[in-house]
């Protein structure tokens, strides 16, 4: 990737639940950080979120769940793009307890990001995603 | 060398099916550069078996709508659709937000390659870069290849424009027809879809249309390719009401040109405005080089602007060599 071009992240949420109001704060944040955000909204699955990735190019993929499940719901999404010949960091948005954070981090979940963190904190997430990932 | 692989490699792998192979190459075409070039030397020579539709309308129309449903219904008949669809990007941050595939979840499940792209600031680098990348995905063996834009910006227009089959979105109120007429829509549509034909005065938005298709009749104010006045198709793209009419639409308008020879004509054109706005992007490199190496501030010898940049001119186009 050349130095010069916006980062590239497709940005999901996954399961049947609730609105998209979070996920669309998050995109207008991650615009506003100059990125180029590929917005897929509501009840994606694992396989839409893994042509997105593939057909986009991506950089990073943002997912959010709101509801428990991030245990078997974030490895699964890890494995689906490896499976694919991905390699691109999965970061996670939601509630998750400290206690699991390290075994998403096992998983191979390349960061977490809280419900209501602020803006910085987003962007940098995405960004630190992006940059400690090897290529 | 992209990752482990070449840019030959890349594009064998892509037509042989690998889909992330051909992702990767629309962005090494799309950042521009040398590894660009090199993506269109090794595809230049295996295209022109797609048929390259635009799509193009007033925001919220329901293009990308009406693109992931005839999309879904070519791919179930067999056929390998790829979707480019342009957004813009934001003039103050660079940042995007590329929503066109919350509406393609279907065509997405339907094996549909859609790709996202912003405007990327620079309207120009648009220009340069919308034709390498369906040719990308030409040479990897889509077809049709779909480019949606957004029919505000000239550049927009144009890049829409330069397809085989230009499909033009309008919808019912708030004038459509009218304001697309003013974007220069018209001049460039071999098809229209009245869309939302669900909704009241859908029958009103026709005749507008046709009207405003009368006037331009008379004032012979089409592009040259077919003489005949585009076909107007109603559809409904959320339920797929009126798609199968449209892809009939789009087919027939593919073998009009064919049967017409105009096909070859249109690529021809197609060809020689990418060279040129190729040409303008170089020259336009070439002065902002040429000024800021040369002496231009005219104190020297009181020089007037005008003869300055003749003077430069001459010099980048090989004239007589006045530079000092
Ligand atoms: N009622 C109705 N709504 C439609 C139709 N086609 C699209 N829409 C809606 O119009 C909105 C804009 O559609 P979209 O495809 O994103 O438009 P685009 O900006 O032109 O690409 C969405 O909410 C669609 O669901 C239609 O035929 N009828
Ligand atoms: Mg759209």
């Amino acid at each position: 990737m050349s130095g010069d071009s916006p980062i590239r992240v497709v940005l999901a949420k996954l399961g049947l639940d609730g609105h998209d109001r979070g996920l669309k704060v998050v995109a207008r944040i991650l615009r506003d950080a100059g990125m180029e955000v590929i917005y897929l909204g509501l009840r994606q699955t694992t396989e839409t979120i893994v042509d997105a990735v593939e057909q986009e190019d991506a950089d990073v993929v943002g997912i959010s769940m709101l509801n428990a499940g991030h245990l078997t719901l974030g490895p699964r999404i890890v494995d689906a793009l490896a499976d694919a010949g991905l390699d691109v960091p999965v970061v996670i948005g939601g509630i998750v307890p400290d206690e699991d954070r390290q075994a998403l981090a096992d998983a191979g979940v390349a960061g977490v990001l809280g419900p209501g963190a602020p803006a910085e904190e987003v962007v940098a997430g995405i960004r630190d995603a992006v940059a400690t990932h090897g290529w | 060398m992209v990752g482990n692989r070449t840019v030959t490699q890349l594009v064998a792998a892509a037509r042989g099916g690998e889909r992330r192979a051909t992702a990767r190459l629309l962005t090494l075409v799309e950042q521009g550069g040398q590894l660009a070039d090199e993506v269109a030397g090794a595809t230049h020579q295996l295209v022109d078996n797609a048929h390259v539709v635009g799509v193009t309308g007033p925001p919220g129309a329901g293009k990308s709508t009406l693109t992931a449903a005839l999309t879904t219904l070519l791919a179930d008949r067999g056929r390998r659709p790829a979707v480019l669809a342009v957004d813009p990007s934001s003039p103050l941050t660079g940042g995007a937000i590329l929503g066109d595939r919350v509406r393609m979840v279907e065509a997405t499940a339907a094996g549909v390659f859609i790709r996202s792209m912003a405007t990327r600031g620079h309207a120009g680098g648009l220009a340069l870069a919308v034709p390498g990348m369906v040719r990308v995905l030409d040479a990897a063996g889509f077809d049709p290849v779909v480019v949606e834009t957004v029919g505000v910006g000239q550049v927009e227009v144009d890049v829409a424009a330069a397809a085989d089959t230009v499909l033009v979105v309008v919808t019912p109120g708030m004038g459509d027809a009218v304001q697309a007429n003013k974007a220069g829509l018209l001049e460039v549509a071999d098809l229209f879809a009245v869309n939302k034909s669900d909704q009241p005065n859908a029958a009103d938005a026709r005749r507008d249309l046709e009207l405003m298709l009368d006037l331009s009749d008379l004032t012979g104010h089409r592009r040259a390719g077919l003489p005949e006045r585009p076909t107007i198709v109603s559809t409904v793209a959320t339920t797929g009401g009126g798609v199968e009419e449209l892809a009939g639409a789009v087919d027939d308008h593919l073998e009009a040109l064919r049967s017409s020879e105009s096909l070859a004509v249109r690529r021809q054109d197609r060809r020689s405005v990418e060279v040129r706005s190729r040409l303008d992007h170089l020259l336009l490199e070439a002065s902002a080089a040429a000024v800021a190496l040369a002496s231009v501030d005219g104190s020297a010898d009181g020089e007037a602007p005008g003869a300055t940049a003749k003077r430069l001119a001459d010099h980048l186009l090989g004239g007589p060599d006045h530079t000092r």
